[in-house]
């Protein structure tokens, strides 16, 4: 019987019904990897938020919720203005110039619109911790040269009050600045861009 | 009684002509020859399997009452603990099991470490562990998010933040594993999935592979010495006994000492002083704030430890990756001549002294805030961690090694 086996017709059989069967396996895997992205509930959720500030006395923080992320608004008093701009040498990018880190209004010395107020995700850009807010003169563990800022408790990642990323810290980039507007002195809008209708 | 016998014999015999019931008891039990210098480091093998056990029944019985939901899961863990009848134990023994389960691994990674248990002929033996501790990270690690508590939450924002060092595609990657921009109610729910169905299912398969493949290659002992290669007439490893009677009743003492420690812990200090149920895990998940102080369960801690001593995002997460794979390298890494320690010569043994040494350090810092003086202490034994590894095949060979004996020792 054995004289009877066409090897080659076997083999060309073998290797089709592998490639239709590995190209079924390929459109079958489409579902079952799509089905793990966010749904349409998860994307649908993410609208713009209002943020009140008219209760931020200087040297506090407020913290918002946008997209499940925490949001913060920290009002930065003279003095620490004064300090951001000393800060040049021990940051890693001093001058925002990683680009996806803020929107375009935001790059300037204070990342922010108006200079006393900071608007950051306080998400630590290394593994996503929410750092510690520390502010100036408060007690900590980091020194008497410390001029405020935010030290995530995860990997120990260390940021000024302009969510600038400090150097020899593991936190590749400066904290997010997200999207957001004033719609009047005391109430910003996170989520829609500056110069955006909302 | 002799009728009663041979009812047995009959009924024996009727299966056995349908499945290979007398045959796979010989094969693996009644005749599989174990060399018979086995010594206290034998027990985990046994043990990680008792507690394999313990976790699958504990497992299937608090699934009976937990809620996989963002707004019901940390309720459903108190109503499990308050109101349950045993639920506290049922849990207990599955939190508890978790620990003992790393613990009991560990000690028979060391095992092999000591022993060269990974060398010829049992590399794949060895690999099939190495990924069976991989898949028990996973588990621990997806269980872990179940009690929905801060560190619960926390602790899977930063693993799978980790993903998102990897260059081009690790933002989608992290949205992809998460089923959300952030650490949600679809993230609890898969990670459920793969708890309860997806890992135990590879892992028990996983332990019968790494089961059958040592049974083919036979075991290792603390001489390293291949038993297979003295036989009598019959074929039979001189220096082996059959694994039943003489290791299940070994290994059923070691259950009774193991279960009085476990014991201890279940019923004393079930959360284990704060390392087994970490403090902050008391407290309902608050995607708004990291408790100032996080770590990982003890047994990730290590590892934890090399990540955070790298000052760079992508390169942290790599060294991390590396320190648990590298493990799978130990087969071509040691040149030794010799398997065991007992015969290696004096550098071999430092190199695994420190190695034990820094795994501890880095696991003892991995629990503590960072410092300046403890990342520069965390580097430092990360350096050891990876010279054990990488001069292996350096400091292996330079040694003077010891006669090893054709025959096992017992002593």
């Amino acid at each position: 019987m054995s004289d009877g086996v066409d090897s080659n017709r076997r083999r060309f059989l073998t290797a089709t019904t592998a490639v239709v069967g590995g190209v079924g396996a390929a459109f079958v895997a489409v579902p079952f990897i799509k089905s793990m992205m966010p749904s349409e509930r998860a994307k649908a959720v993410g609208a713009p938020v209002e943020v009140d500030i008219s209760k931020l006395q200087p040297g506090q923080r407020l913290i918002a919720q946008w997209r499940g992320k925490p949001v913060w608004v920290v009002r930065r008093s003279e003095e620490t203005l004064k300090a951001l701009k000393e800060m040049a040498d021990e940051l890693r990018d001093p001058a925002s110039e990683v680009e996806e880190q803020q929107p375009e209004y935001a790059r300037n010395p204070y990342r922010s619109i108006k200079p006393e107020y900071l608007v950051v995700i306080g998400i630590c850009t290394h593994l996503g911790c929410s750092p510690n807010y520390l502010p100036p003169g408060a007690p900590n563990d980091l020194g008497p040269d410390w001029k405020g800022g935010f030290l995530c408790p995860c990997h120990g990642s260390k940021f000024d009050l302009a969510g600038r990323v400090f150097k020899g810290v593991p936190a590749p980039t400066n904290l997010v600045v997200p999207p957001h507007k004033y719609l009047s002195d005391t109430l910003i809008l996170v989520g829609v861009d500056q110069g955006a209708s909302a | 009684m002799n009728k009663c016998q041979q009812y047995m014999d009959c009924l024996v015999a009727w299966i056995d002509a349908r499945f290979p019931m007398t045959k796979m008891w010989k094969e693996h039990l009644s005749e599989y020859y174990a060399p018979k210098n086995f010594n206290l480091w034998y027990f985990f093998g046994s043990l990680a399997l008792l507690v394999l056990v313990n976790q699958i029944l504990t497992g299937i019985w608090l699934t009976m009452f937990y809620k996989p939901d963002a707004t019901l899961a940390f309720a459903s863990v108190e109503y499990i603990m308050r109101d349950v009848e045993w639920g506290w134990l049922l849990r207990y023994m599955h939190s508890t099991g978790a620990s003992a389960f790393f613990i009991v691994v560990y000690l028979h990674m060391f095992r092999g470490l000591l022993y060269g248990s990974y060398k010829e002929p049992r590399e794949l033996l060895w690999l099939t562990g190495v990924v069976i501790f991989l898949c028990l990270m996973g588990e621990a690690f997806f269980g872990y998010l179940l009690p929905w508590g801060q560190m619960s939450y926390w602790g899977a924002q930063v693993i799978i933040s980790l993903f998102g060092a990897i260059p081009v595609v690790g933002d989608e990657l992290t949205t992809w594993l998460r089923g959300d921009y952030v650490v949600s109610d679809a993230t609890l729910n898969r990670f459920f999935s793969f708890h309860v169905i997806a890992m135990p299912l590879v892992l028990c398969g996983l332990v019968l592979v790494h089961v059958l493949a040592l049974h083919t290659v036979g075991s290792n002992n603390p001489d390293g010495v291949e038993i297979k290669k003295n036989k009598d007439e019959k074929g039979r490893p001189l220096d082996g006994i059959p694994f039943h009677p003489y290791y299940t009743v070994k290994d059923i003492f070691g259950v009774g000492v193991f279960l009085i420690f476990f014991s201890l812990v279940v019923f004393y200090l079930p959360e284990g002083g704060g390392y087994f149920l970490e403090d902050n895990n008391f407290i309902p998940a608050d995607p708004l704030k990291t408790p100032p102080h996080i770590a990982p369960v003890w047994y990730f801690t290590p590892y934890y430890s090399i990540l955070r001593a790298i000052p760079d995002k992508l390169l942290g997460v790599i060294a991390m990756g590396v320190s648990v794979g590298i493990f799978a390298l130990l087969p071509w890494l040691d040149r030794s001549p010799v398997k065991s320690i007992r015969y290696k010569g004096i550098l071999s043994r430092i190199a695994l002294g420190l190695f034990v040494v820094s795994v501890l350090v880095l696991g003892y810092l991995g629990t503590k805030a960072p410092t300046p003086e403890t990342t520069l202490l965390a580097r430092i034994f990360s350096v050891i961690y990876f010279a054990f590894f990488l001069l292996m095949p350096v400091y292996t060979r330079m040694e003077k090694t010891r006669p090893v004996p054709t025959r096992v020792t017992m002593k």
